[in-house]
């Protein structure tokens, strides 16, 4: 078994930004579709879909659920800041982070979701544009029952059209 | 409203299959093999489809938003994805007070099935409405 899966130059890869998008403003409809998906069958709350009822909250405008994606469809610019393409979600490839990043991976077989971390600062609402940097967290590693068990993490930041930040996102990723 | 340590949130339930999981996948396009096709989650060793964790997520949010109000703020929450939502369960995202600091209230929060096996255990900070 190896004494460690974390390579000097994963070491040397944190804090890395790897992509940065800019979404296209967030619409009423973006909002209204997202929340009648996340509360479907049921009706969603009407600071959702109704302006008028959005109004007389503190928002004062349509504000998105806390946990809206505004770049899932498309987004109005995407800048790729690596020379290894992005990671992607369709493949399963548990180096393909490292290989993004033009580096080793550490070879591990399985790979699993090991949930995420989110702080949220201001709303995003009607109108907003939020860009999202991507860059390389922490990676950590401790024996485990499948053996020396991989943590690595990645970090997601928005901020929206004025520079207040909208949320940040730590996911862990877990390689056996 | 007087919140305590030990205090029972009220839950946000619902019954889970494709219409909920499609429905998700449209507006997070999330159109992912292992969440639409029941031998794509077969393979990967959960006996079917299963829902999306981003879903479990968005229940937890739900549930929260529903007991806070409208003027209140989620300030972070933590989930971490321990067993997949797989078709016909029925899910409920739950929580409990851990702490409160000032405005600042700590709950444990996580996502169950119906016979109480968590999904999604996890953690959050809020601050109730005014």
């Amino acid at each position: 078994m190896a004494d460690s899966n974390i390579s000097a130059a994963m070491k040397a890869a944190v804090g890395t930004e790897t992509s940065r998008s800019t979404s296209y403003p967030i619409s009423e409809s973006d909002i209204r579709k997202w929340a009648i998906a996340v509360y479907w069958p049921e009706k969603p709350p009407a600071v959702f879909t109704d302006p008028e009822a959005a109004a007389k909250t503190v928002h004062g405008r349509l504000v998105a659920p806390e946990e809206f994606n505004p770049f899932a469809w498309a987004s109005a610019k995407n800048e790729l800041l690596l020379t290894g393409g992005l990671p992607s979600r369709m493949v399963n490839d548990p180096d393909s982070s490292e290989r993004a990043l033009g580096i080793e991976g550490p070879g591990l077989k399985f790979m699993l979701n090991g949930g995420m971390i989110c702080e949220y600062g201001v709303r995003m609402g009607v109108g907003d544009v939020i860009t999202g940097t991507n860059s390389v967290g922490e990676y950590s590693e401790r024996e485990g029952r499948l053996g020396l068990m991989l943590f690595s993490r990645g970090v997601s930041t928005w901020v929206n059209q004025n520079g207040e930040m909208v949320k940040r996102t730590t996911s862990t990723l877990i390689r056996y | 409203m007087t919140v305590k340590v030990g205090d029972e949130i009220p839950t946000f339930t619902r019954e889970t299959g494709f219409a909920n999981w499609n429905r998700y996948a449209a507006v997070n396009d999330e159109f992912v093999p292992i969440h639409m096709d029941d031998a794509a989650g077969e393979a990967a060793g959960n006996g079917g489809a299963f829902g999306m964790g981003n879903l479990q997520w968005a229940y937890l949010h739900n549930m929260l938003r529903s007991w806070i109000g409208e003027n209140g703020e989620i300030l972070s929450i933590e989930v971490q994805f321990r067993s997949p939502n797989v078709k016909g369960q029925t899910v409920t995202a739950k929580g409990v007070v851990t702490a409160v600091d000032g405005d600042v209230i700590s709950l444990d929060v996580w996502t169950e099935q119906q016979e109480g096996t968590k999904l999604a255990p996890g953690s959050a900070k809020v601050k109730m409405g005014k």
